[in-house]
């Protein structure tokens, strides 16, 4: 069935670049097998450069976090938890008393192409935009590489890449794909996912599938399930979001993302305050101690 | 094989490791509490990127206070006839403001002959993007200002014309003043408006910090160049003054693991012993009478803590914790 594209789009052609529609991903671990396909489809399409081997000794996970030369990222979590019904105790570590559960969760981690972008905001080059299709672009012909998008990222996901690799200097993150979409063709990690584990198509039918999906799951035993989705904060929800298992910390996603902009009220009250009191203290200094 | 070799020397130290203390540790190795990982978050991993920022931009911070403050020190001295003084603090704000500051900041982009790439735009909302146009204006004015204030003050030219380099001077050095006091504050909204957790924790602290910080280093450093006048005195008295406070608000200003890159670890001393310096030490140094020594603690000070908030911001960006905590 592999490639029939039979539960989700993603293996159709669409036009939603040209009909202006909200694309997302909606990326569910409890299908995820942790192939990793969708790491190396993304780094062949979009020439990301190899940034290392290191043996990290995390789980099976030696890619570590998302960056500047790592647009998908496959977690690999080994938790003291039931997954499920599954069947826990004679095989698992302990002492056989079927009272030691374990389980691994892979989850595929992307950017999120936030509806209010940190990054987006900071840019000062006015090199990241946003699509027809809602998603989050950075134009690397125009970033000068100031790394201002880097700490306004509530999600640690874009990073300048380091010398010496290709194209240093600059800030990178996933582009959602926007060639291929523009042609009509799905992201190449959903294109790849062999259990749609990663599912690419129009927002609104996501979020409704997502949330079908948390049901279903808690019907099976996944009491943990829920929908990774800020839509109370000032992020105001995600475009790429996903189904958890337990809380976001575990996978390192912050339980309530803030976009920094609403920091800037307070901190340019705080700026102009100490100017017009510093204009002050040179004027009384020069009027009255002259 | 002998068992004298360095390979089999190093497998006899690791089993004696082994066996004395349970454990070896190494990279990729994690036994300790195994098989279930027991470190914050994603393996410890951080959440949010910690700034890629180096040692030019806590200097461009120290430069471009001190240059537009020395705007401002400019501007009240012409407006009260100090010309020589007013000469002195306008070539510190034209060369630490329109010389300096760019050539740090276009040194710390990753692309640097993309720099004017920060004027395609204006985004009230990017401070990244205010401070480029407030360096790019305060520059515009304080070049010219100095151009003229200099050629007025060696008379080069003569009548109407004198009169109107005149004006022209005393317009362009009050616009650097007005430019420079956002030039001096801004980069503590720069900084507080982000994702780092020590960092916006203290978003209203930081700019007055860096204002003050400026205005202090400023008036010194014209004091180190010969005007020791009481008006310079008295701005260094203030500062100094301020930055105390400063100093008492951060100490008491403890919100656990949020910002605890500032109250348990060494970029948080390096903040300290900034404020210090720049604080308690150049108001007892300057009561004293050691003038000079007060202007050097509180430059030592101002250009230290510059480095220790950029160096609690990598701690703060790279602490999972400080993240979680700061959003609950």
């Amino acid at each position: 069935m592999i490639g029939e594209g039979i539960q989700s789009s993603n293996q159709r052609r669409h036009s939603f670049v040209k009909d202006h529609v909200e694309v997302g991903f909606f990326t569910d671990p409890s299908v995820c097998i942790g192939c990793k396909a969708c790491e190396v489809a993304c780094k062949e399409w979009n020439h990301v450069p190899d940034d290392g081997f290191t043996w990290s000794g995390n789980s099976y996970d030696n890619t570590g976090h998302l960056g500047a030369s790592t647009w998908r990222h496959v977690m690999f979590l080994e938790q003291d938890r039931q997954k499920g019904n599954q069947i826990v105790g004679s095989h698992s570590l302990g002492n056989g008393d079927g009272e030691d559960p374990f389980r691994w969760v892979f989850l595929s981690d992307v950017c999120k192409h936030c509806e209010e972008a940190g990054c987006l905001e900071a840019c000062p080059t006015g090199s990241i935009v946003r699509t027809e299709v809602g998603s989050v672009l950075v134009q690397n012909d125009v970033c000068n590489g100031c790394g201002y998008c880097v700490v306004s990222c509530p999600f640690g996901v874009i990073d300048r890449r380091p010398s010496p690799l290709p194209d240093a200097g600059g800030a990178f993150k996933c582009t959602f794909c926007y060639d291929r979409q523009k042609s009509g063709l799905v992201p190449a990690c959903a294109k790849v996912c062999p259990t749609e584990s990663i599912v690419f198509g129009r927002l609104d039918d996501l979020r409704a599938r997502g949330a079908k999906r948390v049901q279903q799951l808690q019907q099976s035993g996944y009491n943990d399930a829920q929908l990774y989705d800020p839509t109370e904060t000032s992020v105001r929800g995600i475009h790429a979001f996903f189904l958890i298992l337990g809380e976001p910390e575990a996978y390192g996603l912050p339980p309530k993302p803030q976009i920094p902009t609403i920091y800037l009220k307070s901190a340019w009250t705080s700026a102009f305050a100490t100017a017009i009191a510093s204009i002050i203290a040179t004027l009384v200094a020069f009027a009255f101690f002259s | 094989m002998t068992t004298n070799s360095p390979s089999e020397k190093r497998l006899e130290e690791l089993r004696e490791q082994a066996w004395k203390e349970g454990v070896v540790p190494g990279k990729g190795v994690e036994v300790a509490g195994g098989p279930i990982p027991r470190k914050p978050g994603y393996y410890g991993q951080p959440v949010v990127k910690p700034p890629v920022w180096t040692w030019e931009v806590p200097l461009y911070f120290f430069m471009g206070g001190l240059a537009g403050m020395s705007a401002v020190i400019a501007s009240a001295a012409v407006l009260f006839h100090h010309t020589d003084l007013a000469r002195a603090a306008m070539w510190l704000a034209a060369i630490a403001g329109a010389v300096l500051s760019p050539i740090l900041l276009i040194m710390d982009l990753g692309r640097p002959r993309l720099f004017l790439n920060m004027l395609r735009v204006f985004k009230h909302r990017s401070a990244m993007s205010m401070g480029a146009w407030i360096l790019s204006l305060f520059g515009a004015c304080a070049v010219p200002g100095l151009i003229a204030l200099e050629l007025h003050a060696h008379q080069t030219f003569t009548g109407p014309l004198d009169q109107l380099l005149r004006l022209a001077a005393g317009l362009f050095i009050f616009g650097s003043a007005i430019f420079g006091t956002l030039l001096a504050t801004y980069t503590g909204v720069l900084i507080g408006a982000t994702a780092i957790p020590a960092w916006f924790s203290h978003r209203t602290l930081l700019p007055i910090h860096f204002g003050t910080a400026g205005l202090g280093s400023a008036a010194g450093l014209l004091e180190l160049l010969g005007h020791r006048i009481a008006a310079l005195n008295f701005l260094g008295y203030y500062a100094a003054g301020v930055e105390s406070a400063l100093l008492i608000w951060l100490s008491l200003d403890k919100q656990g693991a949020a910002n605890r890159a500032i109250h348990e670890h060494g970029s948080g001393w390096l903040i300290r012993i900034g404020e210090v310096l720049n604080g308690p030490l150049a108001i007892v140094l300057r009561l004293f009478g050691l003038i000079p020594f007060a202007v050097l603690s509180f430059l030592i000070g101002a250009l230290v803590s510059r480095f220790g908030w950029i160096w609690v911001g990598k701690i703060s960006g790279s602490d999972p914790e400080a993240v979680f905590a700061s959003q609950h």
